[in-house]
């Protein structure tokens, strides 16, 4: 039974890979289990400067899921190049996945420049969905022509290949991804968290102390699958799907949807095991569904 | 940290809105004071964190308030049943000897009865002080006198105890203190206390295993996670 996938001509082992902001930097987890079992780790979203992030509740329960506002809490770009990227690969050979976020087109391409110095990044993910940080990065993901401006630069910055994560929150994601796809990016990443809220009734006001934040588990696959889709007929590029996957057959089902490889975000807080779980699972389902190989089902709803 | 599936022995409610709850299973991995559980609440998506009342290898008792939803759906389980839990997590109390003093507030008075006991097992002094809201929510008095010590209970309203609240008791003398309960408490006990301490933080949180960074707080040397750089932290490291 054949597993792997492939990202612009980079082999996975298995699709499974944690998604940005929900596996910290791989680091946390090392002790936990043999991260080898993962086909690629997205890491942490990273800045140009450190951040602090969002004051604290940045979690808050939500039905079928959680919102979060944590606010691009990083070390920084250096930190993560120097110390937590060697540091990671000295334990997975996996595919690694650098999470890049900013507030203007100059930092995006600071941040791809000190990427493409460190050998250990395989893919470069440029964040500009995140609806957490007023000004950091869904200004750009909501509109094509910003979008396309964040590619270009960061092309322009990097030979590594980058994919783009995109946001739910907008009115036409097919718009944004081809305008990603002719500026130059090499695959997309969707979907990032939808923007939400909650109220605690007792106290009147927001859970959050960001107000707002983003949700994401089973609640948003079926948007997650709806976009995967209409995305993959719209556009040639390769697309980890992501959103509300936490299961080997979940995995599938976006797969079928049109992903090439997927990012499991939220089910990691819920167990933290389930990356490990789902890769372990996934030989017996593909046997029971009759799959010989994963890259068969990639778009075949499509 | 072990994934588990714990076995419900009872789920008893102590007071008006706290319960005690004790699970059982095999051959548990050993527990620090201090460290907590993270528990699956069926129907809801993300786990509760509780410290640990008490412990041994075939079991831990926890205190818990129903305080939201997810509290509530833990308090209607009946025994037998099981519980996903994460365990251990966190950092813990030192447990070294000496003359401790321990402060607690409302269920805070939990964790410091197993560090109380690990503390005497280790032959330190131990006093207690313990501030509660009122008489009919004070727990754990007999729990404390069956390991000897005998703790000065203070309530808001004076119907237990001392009037007033715990920085209002005559403190016993001490090398040292741990405290853990509301921030407003821990806070003044901290700018109150020369002596060395340490505090046990709480903070609404996701992975419960430092991974999400959704229960960070600024300390003294940064950007700290209260789940897995705390929840206890020395005194000096807590930015009030």
């Amino acid at each position: 039974m054949d597993l792997s996938t492939q990202l612009c001509g980079i082999r996975l082992r298995n699709p499974v890979i944690p998604a940005s902001g929900c596996f910290g930097f791989g680091l946390e987890m090392a002790g936990e289990y043999d991260l080898n079992c993962l086909g690629g780790i997205s890491l942490k979203g990273t800045t140009l400067e450190p951040r602090f992030g969002n004051p604290c509740p940045r979690i808050a329960e939500s039905g079928s899921g959680m919102l979060n506002a944590v606010g691009l809490q990083n070390p920084g770009i250096h930190a993560l190049v120097d110390e937590k990227v060697p540091a990671l690969r000295k334990v997975f050979d996996g595919c690694i996945i650098a999470n890049i976020s900013g507030f203007s087109l100059e930092e995006y391409a600071a941040c791809c420049r000190v990427a493409d110095s460190c050998p250990d990044i395989d893919i470069i993910e440029l964040n500009i969905s995140c609806p957490n940080v007023h000004g950091g990065g869904m200004a750009f993901g909501t509109d094509p022509h910003q979008a396309a401006a964040v590619v270009s630069a960061a092309k322009a910055a990097t030979a590594k290949p980058v994919f783009v994560k995109l946001s739910p929150n907008v009115t036409d994601i097919v718009a944004v991804a081809r305008a990603c796809e002719d500026a130059g990016a090499d695959g997309l990443t969707l979907i990032n968290t939808l923007r939400g809220m909650r109220i605690d009734i007792k106290k009147r006001r927001p859970v959050l102390a960001n107000v707002t934040g983003g949700l994401s588990g089973p609640a948003v696959l079926p948007v997650a699958l709806c976009m995967v889709r209409d995305v993959r007929r719209a556009c040639r590029l390769p697309i980890i799907g992501c959103g509300g996957v936490d299961s080997a057959e979940t995995l599938v089902e976006m797969m079928m949807a049109g992903a090439d490889a997927v990012q499991v975000g939220a089910g990691n807080l819920r167990n933290p095991y389930v990356c490990k779980e789902i890769a372990e699972a996934l030989p017996e389902l593909a046997q029971r569904l009759g799959i010989n190989s994963l890259k068969e089902i990639i778009a075949c709803t499509i | 940290m072990q994934k588990r599936t714990l076995e419900i022995d009872s789920n008893e409610r102590l007071t008006r809105d706290c319960y005690r709850l004790v699970l059982k299973g095999p051959r548990l991995p050993d527990i620090c004071p201090g460290q907590f559980v993270h528990i699956e609440i069926p129907g809801k998506y993300l786990r509760r964190p509780i410290s640990v009342c008490d412990a041994d290898e075939n079991g831990i008792v926890l205190l818990y308030k129903t305080v939201g939803e997810g509290t509530q759906v833990l308090s209607r389980i009946n025994a037998g049943e099981g519980l996903d839990v994460l365990m251990p997590l966190g950092s813990g109390f030192s447990t070294a000897g000496g003359r401790v003093l321990l402060i607690g507030g409302g269920l805070g008075a939990a964790p410091l009865h197993f560090l109380c006991r690990r503390l005497r097992e280790a032959g330190a002094e131990v006093s207690a002080v313990l501030g509660f809201n009122t008489a009919s929510d004070v727990v754990l008095t007999d729990a404390y006198r069956a390991l000897g010590v005998e703790p000065l209970i203070v309530t808001l309203d004076g119907s237990a105890g001392l009037r007033g609240v715990v920085t209002d008791a005559p403190l016993p003398d001490a090398d040292r203190f741990c405290t853990c309960g509301p921030l407003p408490m821990m806070r003044s006990v901290c700018e109150s206390m020369d002596m060395p301490g340490e505090v046990s933080m709480e903070e609404r949180m996701g992975c419960g295993a430092g991974f999400c960074y959704g229960c960070t707080i600024q300390t003294g040397s940064g950007p700290a996670r209260v789940c897995a750089d705390g929840p206890v932290f020395r005194k000096e490291e807590i930015s009030w």
